[in-house]
């Protein structure tokens, strides 16, 4: 196969950033996405270019460090797939492919195509845990957990803090993965104690790093690699009412 | 002579004697010591958090943009733990037992008797955290078997049992963070170890955005960077794992453990083309269900599922029937390689062979039809009941293969091929954790500690979290309480001027060749001697041409490696280069240490010691040891030997039949 690939290059953060053009041939339908990244790379080098930087590194779905946006769709045409995931079996001969980073003002671009997500941190600092020091816990079968609230709240601890909920959304917002980590604590009897409060700060810690509010589109949940669900949008709302944020 | 430091006394009270011995560190005291900790796995993040809730200052490094992407993120299987919930027959004896024979015998009974030992607490502890291991009905945790055992110890969460236990460490660091008792550095790179005195002091490390050099004093330094896998460039590992914090330390007076001893896992996606940048892992749970099977006759080139029952040879139930699927890794990888070897392979390559999902799915198809009393279900609502079933408890994994390889695994059987994926091999260090160099630590997979010379699955994610939530919380003080009236140690000191020189020194060098080839040119050359010639099968005559090989191409990489970009920006080829660097030097340690070993054990198969019927054969009167190598300078390292002695497990010929 025969490519086109426009990337977005860009120094560093305070440059301004443009497209640029280049061709591959002799692509491969077995190869990932990434792959075609790494030969191109390999051929900048050889001519004494730049190669273009990008975050990855499990090359397995799971580390969410790969985040490009492809033809305009957080990690490209896939359904429930991370960039690295992606394999060029999804291209044809002679097709353009546009390639971007994440772009969100909590996400700033450190080069290329990758981008700074600590903001992500920031928010799982503000709560997204439970108060247990080590060596505290009871038995693990003390507690029973219903079955379905166990799974339930797998689903959600499934995120892998990517960020392409955000690249995805319109108004840049967090709640995708605000809302999956609040769910999944507040869905076991372990976590619940702290869940109010969690809830707060995690969503004061959101606003503060500058992500837009949600306003339902469900863009977020469509293009999120882990199939992670609105209802945890929902269920934070319910939270966040329990909790009484107004009131407060 | 090397101290293992291992308590007197019996194997059972060892551990709990030591901890009611150990000497304390007062709260006041401990807010006045710094910990350096290299690493955020499951090693590092474990303990971070909790050497930070007991008190101490920390500083935790990785060198991802965030910690919870530490290649632990990846681990699918499950962990290990000594609970006996399913009440069939398990026991800290049994997991310790199990893990010794595993390891065929080259590990400590001390250390791995401890590591049972805590295993139940640290399940406990993960689940007060919030981790969402899977359950059964009645609410209660939901265990599988793994290879190498007959019971069924290991906990999970679907095919992502790393992700959760990391996101659970991970949020406990999150937590120290938010109370300042952390300070976390991501995307920074350690480059040097700083010795004060002897005593491991602090590091040089590289800020991998502003590519700007940086000084941090601790008054102890913990290596929890992982496993070196990478040295073989195609292996599981995430393309970012490499050896150089360990390697630094080597230099800086660690001794390397066993480097020779690696795991090639026999369940992983084969190799596509020229272009593969690293392999894919297949849970080793899904030999728990799979068979894995050849065709019998040689070059059959028709479809799997067009291949009868009768002319399907079932390999390892054939040669192992006590444990067949799930005998240990190292036995089923080389089963694969002798079976493809002689021309039985399957798939473009013929270096594959089957794991076939076809009866699992009828067998679990018949259990649901039971369970909802359809007793005249059709053949294809029983199939769809049993891929239900699959889907459910491998789901993830069958997705993967498909994207990757195109084909849907619930229809036709996988092709499969072994993988480099976990090394056995590293620092090495004494009971306390601590390496050669005093202050110095290696936690988790970067030591070379509890696995011999084959880790069991499930065993690494118990191994981690048990170094970092149970045992270094305990030892260190050890150490730490004589250290109380240390001052901080201010960073213009000379220690940490030359240290930084150095690395500059070496960042310049390498900016300055601008020779042909990239960095990838190199690791690529490498992995491959590495893998032909210090792989699944290993001989004298190889492994001598190997450290040739290895030494003339370090010498051309360091005459003609091109890295583009400047040094102080952020610049992932700089990165590479330093890291293929100490690969280079790791490498030819490796091949040393297999040839030095002149027998088999577990992962490491030498092909002039094996059994009539080619198993490996172990010499227990002149290899019963660990071997630790001591950095002499570039290419010279002596080797100095910790012998292993054996009260409560009697070594014997592993046998799986
Ligand atoms: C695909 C796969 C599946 C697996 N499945 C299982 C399983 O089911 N069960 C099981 O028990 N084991 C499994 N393992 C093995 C297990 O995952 C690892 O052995 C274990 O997670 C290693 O943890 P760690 O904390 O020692 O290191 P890692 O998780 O590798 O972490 C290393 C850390 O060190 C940091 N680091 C490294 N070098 C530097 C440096 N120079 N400067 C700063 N930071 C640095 C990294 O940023 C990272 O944070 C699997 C392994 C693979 C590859
Ligand atoms: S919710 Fe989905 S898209 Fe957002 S960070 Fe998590 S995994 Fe990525
Ligand atoms: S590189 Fe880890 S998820 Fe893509």
């Amino acid at each position: 196969m025969k490519l086109t690939l426009k990337v977005w290059r860009q120094q560093n953060s305070q440059d301004k950033g443009r497209f640029e053009s280049y061709q591959v041939s002799d692509v491969s339908t077995d190869m990932s996405f990434l792959e075609l990244f790494d030969v191109l790379n390999e051929r900048l080098i050889n001519e004494g270019k730049d190669p273009i930087a990008f975050d990855h590194d499990c090359r397995e779905g799971i580390c969410g460090a790969c985040s490009m946006y492809i033809n305009g769709r957080a990690h490209g045409p896939w359904h429930e797939t991370t960039t690295c995931q992606l394999h060029m079996r999804a291209y044809n001969d002679g097709d353009t492919i546009v390639v971007e980073p994440w772009r969100a003002a909590a996400f700033p671009v450190i080069k290329d195509l990758a981008v700074d997500r600590s903001a992500f941190d920031r928010i799982i600092q503000a709560g997204g845990y439970i108060s247990v020091n080590t060596g505290n816990a009871v038995d693990a079968n003390a507690i029973p957990i219903d079955k379905v609230d166990a799974d339930a709240a797998f689903a959600a601890a499934a995120c892998i803090g990517c960020g392409a909920c955000v690249a995805a959304c319109k108004n840049s917002s967090a709640m995708l993965f605000t809302s999956a980590k609040i769910s999944q604590l507040a869905l076991l009897p372990q976590g619940r104690p702290e869940h109010k409060q969690r809830a707060e700060d995690m969503v004061a810690q959101m606003d503060k790093e500058g992500f837009g509010s949600c306003t339902n589109t469900g863009a977020c949940e469509a293009e999120c690699p882990k199939g992670i669900s609105i209802t945890n949008i929902a269920r934070l709302n319910r939270e966040f009412i329990t909790a009484g944020f107004t009131s407060k | 002579m090397l101290d293992a430091k291992i308590p007197a006394g019996p194997l059972e009270t060892k551990w709990s004697k030591y901890k009611s011995t150990v000497k304390l560190v007062n709260p006041a005291n401990k807010r006045k010591l710094e910990v350096i900790v290299i690493g955020t796995g499951l090693a590092g993040a474990s303990a971070a958090a909790a050497l930070a809730e007991l008190g101490y200052k920390v500083k935790a490094f990785c060198f991802q943009d965030s910690a919870r992407r530490a290649h632990s993120i990846a681990a699918q299987g499950g962990i290990n733990a000594a609970k006996n919930y399913q009440n069939d027959g398990d026991s800290v004896f049994r997991l310790f037992y199990d893990t010794v024979k595993g390891g065929d015998y080259r590990a400590r009974e001390g250390n791995v008797y401890r590591l049972a030992e805590v295993s139940a607490a640290i399940i406990d502890q993960c689940v007060a955290q919030g981790v969402p291991f899977a359950r059964e009905y009645g609410g209660l945790l939901s265990n599988r078997s793994f290879g190498g055992t007959q019971v069924q110890r290991t906990f999970y969460a679907a095919g992502q049992t790393g992700q959760q236990l990391l996101l659970g460490a991970y949020s406990a660091l999150q937590r120290q963070v938010s109370l300042g008792n952390v300070k976390m550095y991501n995307r920074h790179e350690m480059l040097e170890i700083v010795k004060v005195d002897g005593k491991a002091r602090g590091i040089i490390a590289r800020d991998l955005v502003s590519g700007k050099l940086e000084r941090h004093f601790g008054h102890a330094v913990l290596i929890c960077s992982g496993g070196y896998g990478n040295v073989f460039f195609l292996s599981t590992n995430a393309m970012g794992s490499n050896v150089t914090a360990a390697w630094k330390a080597h230099k800086q007076g660690a001794y390397f453990g066993n480097p020779c001893f690696t795991q090639i896992h026999p369940t992983c996606i084969p190799v596509s083309g020229d272009h593969q940048s690293k392999l894919t892992l297949m849970s080793e749970s899904l030999r728990n269900d799979g068979r894995i099977w050849v065709p019998k006759k040689k070059d059959d080139n028709r479809k799997a599922t067009d291949i009868p029952e009768e002319e399907r040879d079932y390999y390892l139930e054939r040669r192992y029937p006590a444990f067949g699927n799930l005998v240990p890794r190292d036995v089923a990888s080389r089963a694969a390689k002798e079976r493809c070897d002689a021309g039985y392979g399957v798939g473009a390559s013929k270096m594959a062979v089957y794991l076939d999902y076809a009866e699992a799915i009828v067998r679990y198809g018949k259990i649901e039809a039971s369970k909802k009393s359809l007793d005249h279900a059709s053949e294809q609502e029983i199939i769809a009941m049993g891929k239900a079933v699959v889907a459910e408890k491998y789901g993830n994994l069958f997705d993967m293969y498909a994207k990757i390889t195109g084909e849907n695994p619930y229809e036709t059987p996988m092709r499969i091929y072994p993988a480099v994926h976990y090394t056995m091999g590293g620092l090495w260090v004494d009971y306390d954790l601590m390496t050669t160099v005093p202050g110095l630590y290696a936690l988790g997979e970067a030591n070379f500690s509890d696995h011999g010379a084959n880790r069991l699955g499930a065993s690494a994610l118990m191994q981690g979290l048990a170094d970092g939530y149970f045992v270094i919380p305990y030892t260190i003080g050890n150490y730490l309480a004589d250290e109380i009236h240390t001052k901080p140690i201010p960073l213009d000191h000379p220690a940490f001027v030359e240290a930084e020189k150095a690395v500059k020194g070496q960042l310049d060098t390498l900016m300055g060749i601008q020779g042909k080839h990239s960095v990838d040119h190199f690791h690529k050359a490498l992995g491959k001697i590495m893998w032909d010639k210090c792989g699944m099968a290993r001989n004298a005559k190889g492994l001598q041409e190997a450290i040739t090989e290895i030494q003339a191409l370090k010498e051309e990489f360091w005459k003609d490696v091109r890295i583009p970009g400047k040094q102080e920006e952020f610049n992932p080829e700089l990165e590479k280069a330093g890291r293929v660097a100490d690969f280079l030097e790791l490498g030819e340690l490796m091949c040393k240490d297999a040839l030095q070993r002149n027998e088999s054990c577990g992962g490491h198969f030498r092909e002039e010691s094996q059994t009539e019927d080619g198993e490996a054969k172990r010499n227990d009167d002149e290899f019963a040891f660990v071997a630790a190598w001591e950095y002499k300078g570039p290419s010279s390292s002596e080797l100095h030997k910790e012998p292993l002695t054996f009260d409560i497990v009697h070594p014997s010929q592993r046998s799986y039949k």
